[in-house]
């Protein structure tokens, strides 16, 4: 069964904000095998004009894959969970996520539609401090393989 | 924000220098733990198989994390990197062995953009398959 057209436009309000440490920072940067000094050491970061280590480009999707789980796995909306890929992603920075930093995500439903009898489902997350500073708006895209069919 | 790369230095053509990326179970098992994401078919070959899959497959948003390493690298300051998004075409399988897989990423400049910024493309092929479409960013530039 198609998903239901009528969740285009609706928001998910933040979870608690999410509290960025530099020890978050390093364990994320050794996972992903990065040794760059901005993401371990403040003083290399100040050296590159940053008031504290910074993350890297898809840090934010730790902050923002929490907050769009309550799309992904809202009741009403019914998408299939066990049949959920990743389709795109993307990031488009106001500034960089750094420690310290308090982040909220909001997220929207942006796009509904089914290809190939996949449901494709956009959600659009606008990522911020709890002060309210624009950090950046993450897009991504799921896919739920097969729910669609029937759809013609 | 401070790039080592100047603007006037840069054309479309311009080549980012080309790295390889070696994915094995453990890189899959500390990536997990990092990002929260534990979908079993990103660490359990029996689950992995059982939908389809031809065996554990690499969080796409690892190699996201990896492919951008040729952007970060390049610009000196990852805070340039103002734009990125892929999307995910093709699963990376991670064998259980002691080679894994080798994620091969390679850029390009694509357009010269305003504001001394350029749009970078990127390549990413694992096995020769590539796995990431429209690999795409925008990069601040000095």
């Amino acid at each position: 069964m198609a998903l239901d057209q009528s969740f285009v436009g609706r928001s998910y309000p933040s979870p608690e904000p999410y509290l960025v440490s530099r020890e978050k920072i390093r364990e994320f940067a050794d996972a992903i095998g990065d040794q760059n000094p901005a993401y371990r050491s403040v003083d290399a970061a100040r050296g590159l004009g940053h008031p504290d280590v910074i993350a890297p480009p898809t840090f934010a999707v730790i902050v923002t894959s929490r907050a769009s789980a309550q799309v992904v796995f809202d009741p009403e909306l019914g998408l299939d969970y066990s049949r959920v890929v990743h389709g795109e992603q993307s990031f488009s920075y106001a500034r960089p996520v750094r420690a310290g930093d308090r982040l909220v995500a909001v997220t929207t439903v942006e796009k509904i539609r089914s290809a190939a009898g996949n449901d494709l489902l956009t959600l659009s997350c606008a990522l911020a401090t709890a002060e309210g500073e624009p950090v950046a708006t993450v897009r991504s895209v799921v896919v739920a393989r097969g729910t669609a069919a029937g759809e013609g | 924000m401070a790039a080592t790369i100047a603007y006037s230095s840069v054309e479309v053509g311009t080549e980012l220098p080309a790295q390889s990326f070696p994915l094995r179970r453990v890189n899959l098992v500390m990536y997990a733990g990092a990002s929260g994401d534990f979908n079993v078919i990103h660490w359990n070959s029996r689950a992995a198989t059982s939908v389809g899959l031809p065996d554990v497959i690499a969080h796409g948003m690892l190699t996201m994390a990896e492919a951008a390493r040729v952007l970060t690298d390049w610009v000196g300051d990852p805070a340039a990197v103002v734009e990125y998004g892929v999307r995910f075409t093709r699963p990376v399988p991670v064998p259980d062995d002691d080679t894994g897989a080798l994620l091969e990423v390679s850029g390009r400049v694509t357009e010269l953009l305003q504001d001394r910024r350029v749009r970078v493309e990127l390549t990413a092929t694992a096995a020769g398959d590539k796995v990431l479409g429209q690999a795409r960013a925008v990069v601040q530039l000095a």
